[in-house]
């Protein structure tokens, strides 16, 4: 116990003896949240528009102007021809092509029906698909406009048929009422944060022991294995969730991101997850030799622990065998914790589950690492 | 320490241990007297760290066994840990840390306290003393190299172990490195070294020649040269390449090798006459052309055995 207390001492006056470190732990938080919370986000703004209006008409020119009005979209000096909006396209000068053929008006009146054009540019299909959403919306509310307006005009252009009763879908976005995806995006950067310093530092810690060969000199020291391993994790535990603290302070604060859970829960699964990403990290350190080789396999565990996490995209919308792998990936299931603690103001019985999987996850992956490491030191 | 009277420090028995297909250690076998300065020499990858890792029971050997200190080197490790100290050929300190704390930090995990160490490491503490806030990573090569020493010692090990101490450490340190041990061993310390370097193998009392896993030879250093059983002698001319092919052509040479800014020659037919070896030698090398050759009849140093070993062993294997 002296031993360890001794050990501790060593690691904290290196951590914050590194002057470096200490402001990359400040800023990281600050930094990361800052940057990704606006850039990843899933909202398009200013989609540019051609438009293509063969009618000429006032109900199309309505139309029009309504995509303007929306500022969803932004129109694009407009070629006359299908043939000029496609080059537009081609050229990226926009984004998407409305086409308005020439009969709009007079099949408004005369089948109450009318069909419009929306071609998008679906490199990106998520902003595809959310462009797709704006503009039915809009199309939506136009049509319904003209029901008012223009008589005998069905409710809604092209989907329901005259005489058929519509069905009125309001929506609600319970948690997120606004849909900022802001509040969906800050956790799951939180969670990224604490996955990064707990497997980085561990592992390139440990590493540059190895590297300078202290390791060797501790390990003819009467300093047992245990003893070694508690004296790195302790501290970048420690660390860890100081910088999830700072970065939760940035989220409420800076970006009004809610707490509507425990913050003692979010410290608790907290701690449980990051004994997983520090057992992660020690684990690399095993497998190499120089802080390259740690930081390079670090890097791609973390990279598919987050990609397959649900951090960017939902895992339900994965396929099978990746949601599959995704159950044994810890990250995703702390993702699902912070998510319903911070946004839904879950309790310990709605995370449950993925606390009870992430437990299992982290002392899994720590008996694995610590055998590695006594096997490899041995 | 003296005081542990008959027992050996180290008693190692028919040593080996492998690595794939090499040999690193192969049947090694010697004992160190308490309070004896013994050194081990050889060249790169003869084995000597190999040896130290076993002997500070880093590794263990695949066949063989080893006391240190009457302990055995794979069951009582955890013993042997508190008692021996051991500086690694790349002598590694905390960089981050200052001297004192490298120091405080190493007493610490042996259980014992700076104070408590102070009288061993004292004369060379006081050297580094006025450095005692700096970090360990701004030091001098010598400066970390006696820092290294400190954390070896500030355990009050009864046996200190040195792999290659002086290597990348430039001359006037290696010197002065050498006049501490001298001093620690004055005072009952066991010391075992191993180096590259013929002149720091010199200062022990005793010497093992390691080569290819194998020890060759063990012997005092000062009377080594007398198991040189054949007459040695120096060669100096200007043109050193040519010197070289003419004493390796002529009749009888034996070992022919730059040493320094002469060259060695000896004849191979053991046992003959100095003197008459040496006129003959400057004949033929007049008749061949080097005028200036200032021949000399020398006594064999280390180097000399070593080779003289080295080359038997050659011809042995071939």
């Amino acid at each position: 116990m002296r031993i360890l207390r001794f050990l501790l001492r060593k690691e904290y006056l290196q951590i914050f003896r590194d002057h470096f470190m200490v402001a990359q732990m400040l800023l990281l938080p600050c930094i990361q949240l800052a940057i990704l919370a606006n850039a990843a986000t899933f909202e398009v703004k200013g989609a540019r528009l051609v438009v293509v209006d063969e009618d000429r008409t006032s109900s199309s020119r309505g139309l029009i102007d309504r995509f303007v009005a929306s500022r969803r979209f932004e129109l694009v000096p407009s070629p006359i021809s299908t043939r000029g909006a496609d080059d537009a396209m081609l050229r990226r000068e926009a984004g998407a092509i409305l086409r308005i053929p020439t009969a709009f008006e007079r099949d408004l009146v005369r089948a109450r029906a009318a069909q419009v054009q929306l071609v998008l540019n679906a490199e990106d299909g998520a902003a595809a698909g959310v462009m797709l959403g704006y503009a039915q919306r809009i199309i939506a509310d136009y049509a319904g406009e003209l029901a008012t307006t223009l008589p005998g005009v069905s409710a809604s252009m092209a989907v329901t048929r005259v005489g058929q009763p519509t069905l009125d879908v309001r929506t609600r976005g319970w948690y997120n009422p606004e849909l900022d995806y802001r509040f969906y995006m800050v956790p799951g950067i939180l969670v990224q944060l604490v996955t990064m310093v707990g497997t980085f530092l561990t592992a390139l810690n440990i590493v540059r022991e190895k590297e300078l060969g202290t390791l060797e000199q501790l390990n003819v020291t009467p300093v047992t294995r245990g003893q070694f391993i508690a004296a790195k994790l302790i501290p970048l535990w420690s660390l860890g969730l100081l910088g999830l603290a700072i970065g939760l302070a940035v989220a409420r604060y800076a970006f009004h991101v809610p707490i509507r859970g425990s913050v003692l829960l979010v410290f608790g699964t907290a701690s449980v997850y990051l004994l997983a990403a520090l057992s992660v990290g020690l684990l690399v350190s095993t497998m190499v030799e120089t802080q390259q080789q740690a930081m390079f396999v670090t890097f791609f565990i973390v990279l598919v622990y987050l990609l397959m996490s649900g951090l960017f995209t939902p895992v339900r919308s994965m396929p099978t065998w990746a949601q599959w792998i995704a159950q044994a990936n810890p990250t995703m299931h702390y993702m699902e914790i912070m998510r319903g603690i911070m946004l839904r103001g879950a309790g310990l019985r709605e995370i449950a589950r993925h606390l009870a999987v992430l437990a299992v996850c982290a002392a899994a992956v720590f008996t694995l690492s610590v055998r590695q490491y006594a096997k490899r030191v041995a | 320490m003296t005081a542990r009277g008959a027992g050996a420090a180290i008693e190692a028995e028919g040593l080996s241990r492998h690595f794939g297909a090499v040999k690193a250690l192969d049947d090694v076998s010697f004992d160190v007297r308490p309070g004896e300065l013994f050194g081990f020499i050889g060249p790169d990858g003869a084995g000597k760290t190999t040896l130290f890792r076993i002997l500070t029971t880093l590794q263990r050997p695949d066949a063989g066994s080893a006391r240190v200190l009457g302990l055995d080197v794979v069951k009582d490790f955890w013993a042997i840990r508190t008692r021996v100290g051991y500086m690694p050929g790349r002598f590694s300190l905390y960089a981050d840390l200052s001297v004192e704390e490298n120091l405080r930090f190493f007493a610490s995990v042996f259980g014992t306290t700076l104070e408590q160490g102070a009288k061993l490491i004292a004369p060379i503490y006081e050297q580094i003393a006025p450095f005692k806030d700096r970090r360990a990573g701004a030091l001098s090569g010598g400066m970390k190299q006696k820092l290294a020493l400190c954390c070896a010692l500030v355990h009050t090990p009864e046996l200190l172990l040195l792999d290659e101490p002086t290597t990348g450490v430039d001359a006037v340190s290696r010197r002065e490195f050498w006049d501490l041990l001298e001093k620690l061993r004055a005072s009952g310390l066991t010391i075992v070294a191993s180096t590259p370097y013929m002149d720091e193998a010199s200062r022990c009392e005793r010497v093992a020649l390691i080569q290819r896993g194998k020890i060759l030879e063990i012997a005092d250093p000062r009377r080594i040269g007398e198991r040189f059983d054949r007459p040695l002698i120096a060669v100096r001319a200007r043109e050193r390449m040519r010197l070289l092919e003419a004493l390796r052509a002529h009749p009888g040479a034996g070992s022919v090798f730059p040493f320094g800014d002469v060259v060695h020659y000896t004849d191979a037919r053991p046992g003959g006459d100095a003197r008459a070896i040496a006129d003959a030698v400057r004949q033929d090398l007049a008749a061949r052309g080097i005028a200036d050759a200032e021949v000399e009849i020398v006594s064999p140093g280390i180097e000399d055995v070593f080779m003289a070993l080295m080359q038997r062993r050659g011809a042995e294997a071939a």
